[in-house]
């Protein structure tokens, strides 16, 4: 137990229970991973059947609707895209594999990932 | 209003009329125009939603009755509606107002500025349709403003003030407005009603703060708050109750200027240069100041303190008005069974504090509607003459023998 | 089907974000998810105390991009129909906009049990609003207890697999069908597998005016003891036994949107999850359980069908 520090204070706190619209982007759920999707575009077909499938919103697209990643800051790894995929272009890895497991994010890619996936509110206690 | 009007010749602003409780709470919404009403039946309050639904239905009003299938849902309803950013109003009594619990602290928290016409009835089981304050009592920590009107002139102003109390940025906190029921829901008297356009300008328009339909600016309510946080919010709220009487008393000074009624936050008869007072809420009032007025012919310095205001709770208020007594009374028309009673509580509290040591007699009323009459006030003051203080509460015209 | 291309969908920014903190696999998130897809309209949620509820609004975060809202446990529909009230008046006075579409969710527990009478009360009532239920068949929130929503047979924690009881003793409440006995607009059953026909039934459902209730199988990975992975294949074998019928009820019409060309016996179902796995224990097989479920889908389909004809 400790004592909580660096919060918001009650009189700064905003009434009514508020908080702000998508601010749980901020929230990197990737850390909970403990196998890594592992995405072969050359095998991909963009099918989309991953993304529409993917319960963090983790399959990353670019502007013509095909798929160009995996978003690892949110990924949990529950490896439904690589079930669902028709072409085999997804392999799920143990972290412990990746010289990156278990590191957070750098800041700059997190918002460049933040800033493309969506809207960002007012964030309480930023 | 379907009464012939006994206008007041003097004054065209004003206008008098035979009503209830219960329908000059009815015609104070009909003049606010409230955004949504959801309610349900229940005796007492009945009157009050039966009474709007026809202004409803016959467009006197442009307000969305929401005709819902439990109290529950009433005031979840109301919490949605007022969250949306509306000006909601509801009404309920006893068991409904029980139901109604789980969502009290919620509206609260989420800073619905809502108006409630609280009819006070006894709680079930046994089953009993007359006043006393079991139902609003165990409310008290809710969150909410309570306001207990003494009969039902007061009632409609109440409704007034309470509209503007709510919403205001620095209070965002709902009130109850409540009334004695049958006592004061039921009887008629002559109500003096604003006109409508300066109801219209007083109570003016809501402006929520966060209202949940903005889609451009995204908010949500209700977050699964850890130990990390919740304090933090929860002080934040009790700091709406805490601006309730500066605010009020800017309200009321604007309510007196324009209709030459004052209600402060404690109603003092006599209490100046009493010796003897008795505290007390609600209607039963008037029993109490009759018998203070012929034992002041007699000779006794007695006084009547009504408490109007029992959330937030004017502690300051009540300790200058009842410090250096000999002897006070309180009347609570609520038990608090193994414990003392909400008013009594309240006021000991209220006077720990002060320099004198002043003795208070607990004293139970009226529970289920039994009648309190003047005899009843005049022991309770022949008590405090003769210092006759007993450990724990007295009951007030209960049968401790067979008669 | 339905018209619903995926790829048209793909720059759309979904009211539920990631970041939310459900658990790794759980079908609820992209049950939501896909509901929305189809929204073209704004959005405003109110959802009933739940495993989503609680895990897309940490304070100080929320997973919502959207005006969201959570009251308590019983009362989501109650809730939506004070919001619905209000924005009709707001609306009109220009203070708030005209389009917006209203959707709450909850889970079974807050639709089938305790959450019943508003629902029932705002379907009655006739608020324009759509409700989803997200039934992954128990109180998964609090640790798997049974509820109406819990089929026969299932081990959940007061209902669990011992040495002489095999699990929920009783069969799940038909929600579907009570909702469409309140005569409203629409009514529709899926699942997770087939996204076009969620996508489209969802967008079927916020596009007609008055109330519409659609009731989504999803899969608790962690109660139904599956593979994080599985949650997909479990939701096809449902429709594919027949346990979860797919269809809809338009303006009271019954109609199937999916016929299993040779329905696999439920058995294939129940096996894929360890919540039945006591069923099928060597030595201790309870194949009279297992037939009695059997059974109470086989007269479901019937009586589906007698509707639908």
């Amino acid at each position: 137990m400790s004592r909580v520090k660096g919060g918001v204070s009650w009189r700064n706190t905003p009434p009514g229970t508020v908080t702000f619209g998508a601010s749980a982007m901020e929230v990197e759920t990737g850390l909970w991973r403990s196998m890594r999707p592992v995405l072969d575009l050359e095998k991909c077909v963009s099918c989309l059947k991953c993304w529409v499938q993917c319960p963090d919103a983790s399959i990353m697209t670019d502007e013509d609707a095909r798929v160009c990643g995996i978003n690892e800051y949110f990924c949990k790894g529950c490896g439904v895209c690589q079930a669902v995929c028709p072409a085999g272009a997804i392999s799920m890895r143990p972290e412990s594999d990746f010289s990156d497991c278990g590191k957070v994010c750098e800041p700059d890619k997190v918002m460049q990932l933040v800033k493309n996936t969506g809207m960002v509110g007012e964030l309480v206690g930023s | 209003m379907g009464h012939s009007a006994e206008r007041d010749e003097a004054d065209t602003n004003r206008r008098v009329e035979m009503t209830s409780g219960n329908l000059a709470f009815a015609e104070a919404m009909r003049q606010i125009n409230p955004d949504v009403v959801a309610a349900y039946p229940i005796t007492p309050s009945t009157e009050i939603p039966m009474r709007f639904a026809e202004y409803v239905a016959n467009g006197d009003v442009d307000t969305r009755y929401v005709a819902v299938e439990s109290e529950h849902s009433a005031i979840t309803a109301c919490v949605g509606a007022s969250v949306a950013g509306g000006r909601v109003m509801t009404a309920s009594s006893a068991n409904g107002v029980a139901l109604m619990h789980e969502i009290f602290p919620i509206a609260a928290s989420f800073r619905a500025p809502i108006v409630f016409g609280l009819v006070n009835r006894s709680l079930g089981a046994p089953v009993n349709i007359h006043c006393d304050h079991s139902d609003s009592m165990p409310e008290r920590d809710s969150g909410w403003v309570q306001i207990y009107c003494e009969d039902a002139q007061e009632v409609y102003d109440t409704v007034m003030l309470s509209v503007r109390l709510a919403e205001h940025p620095d209070v965002l906190t709902p009130v109850f407005v409540c009334q004695d029921g049958f006592i004061t829901s039921h009887c008629y008297e002559p109500v003096e009603f604003l006109q409508d356009e300066s109801v219209r300008q007083f109570v003016g328009t809501r402006e929520p703060r966060y209202p949940l339909l903005d889609v451009d600016n995204p908010v949500s309510y209700g977050s699964f708050t850890m130990s990390e946080h919740y304090f933090e919010i929860k002080r934040n709220q009790i700091e709406g109750l805490n601006n309730v009487s500066r605010v009020y008393r800017e309200l009321s000074d604007e309510y007196v200027a324009l209709s030459g009624r004052e209600y402060p936050m404690i109603d003092r008869y006599m209490t100046d240069d009493a010796d003897y007072v008795v505290v007390i809420m609600s209607s039963a009032t008037g029993v109490v100041k009759d018998v203070v007025d012929d034992l002041r012919r007699e000779g006794v310095r007695a006084g009547c303190l009504r408490v109007r205001m029992y959330r937030p709770f004017p502690s300051g208020e009540v300790r200058e008005a009842l410090s250096g007594k000999k002897c006070v009374a309180v009347l609570d028309r609520s038990a608090s069974p193994g414990g003392v009673a909400p008013l009594a509580a309240e006021i000991k509290s209220a006077l720990y504090m002060s320099p004198d040591r002043v003795p208070v007699f607990d004293y139970i009323f009226g529970l289920g509607g039994r009648d309190f009459f003047p005899d009843d006030a005049r022991r309770v003051f022949q008590d405090l003459m003769d210092m006759r203080y007993e450990d724990g509460a007295r009951y007030i015209g209960l049968l401790e023998e067979d008669d | 089907m339905s018209g619903v291309r995926l790829k048209d969908l793909v720059g759309k920014k979904n009211p539920l974000t990631e970041g939310h903190r459900m658990c790794p696999g759980c079908g609820a998130p992209t049950e939501l998810r896909q509901a929305f897809m189809g929204i073209d309209d704004p959005v405003v949620v109110v959802g009933a105390t739940g495993c989503l509820e609680v895990s897309s609004t940490v304070y100080p975060y929320s997973a919502w991009r959207v005006p969201f809202m959570h009251v308590a446990f019983e009362n989501a529909a109650a809730a939506i129909s004070g919001v619905v009230a209000a924005h009709s008046v707001l609306a009109e006075r220009g203070t708030a906009k005209k389009n917006i579409k209203f959707v709450a969710f909850g889970g079974d527990g807050g639709t089938y049990d305790i959450g019943l009478q508003a629902l029932s009360g705002a379907l009655e009532r006739g608020h324009d609003f759509t409700y989803i239920c997200y039934n992954n068949q128990g109180y998964m929130n609090t640790g798997a207890q049974r509820s109406s929503a819990t089929p026969r047979g299932a081990n959940a924690t007061t209902s669990p697999a011992g040495s002489v009881l095999g699990g929920k003793l009783q069969r799940a409440k038909n929600m579907t069908e009570i909702a469409a006995a309140h005569d409203i607009p629409y009514v529709a059953q899926t699942t997770l597998h087939n996204p076009a026909d969620l996508i489209s039934k969802v967008r079927r459902a916020v596009e007609t005016p008055g109330p519409a209730f659609v009731n989504v199988l999803v899969p608790c990975a962690l109660f139904w003891k599956i593979a994080t992975c599985d949650q997909v294949k479990i939701c096809k074998l449902a429709a594919d036994t027949r346990f979860w019928p797919i269809y809809e009820v338009i303006e009271g019409r019954h109609a199937l949107s999916y016929t299993p060309r040779t329905p696999l016996p439920l058995e294939e179902f129940l096996k894929a999850q360890g919540r039945y796995s006591h069923l099928f224990r060597a030595g201790a097989e309870r194949a009279d359980i297992v037939a009695q479920a059997q059974k109470d889908i086989d007269d479901d389909w019937e009586k589906l069908l007698r509707k639908c004809s």
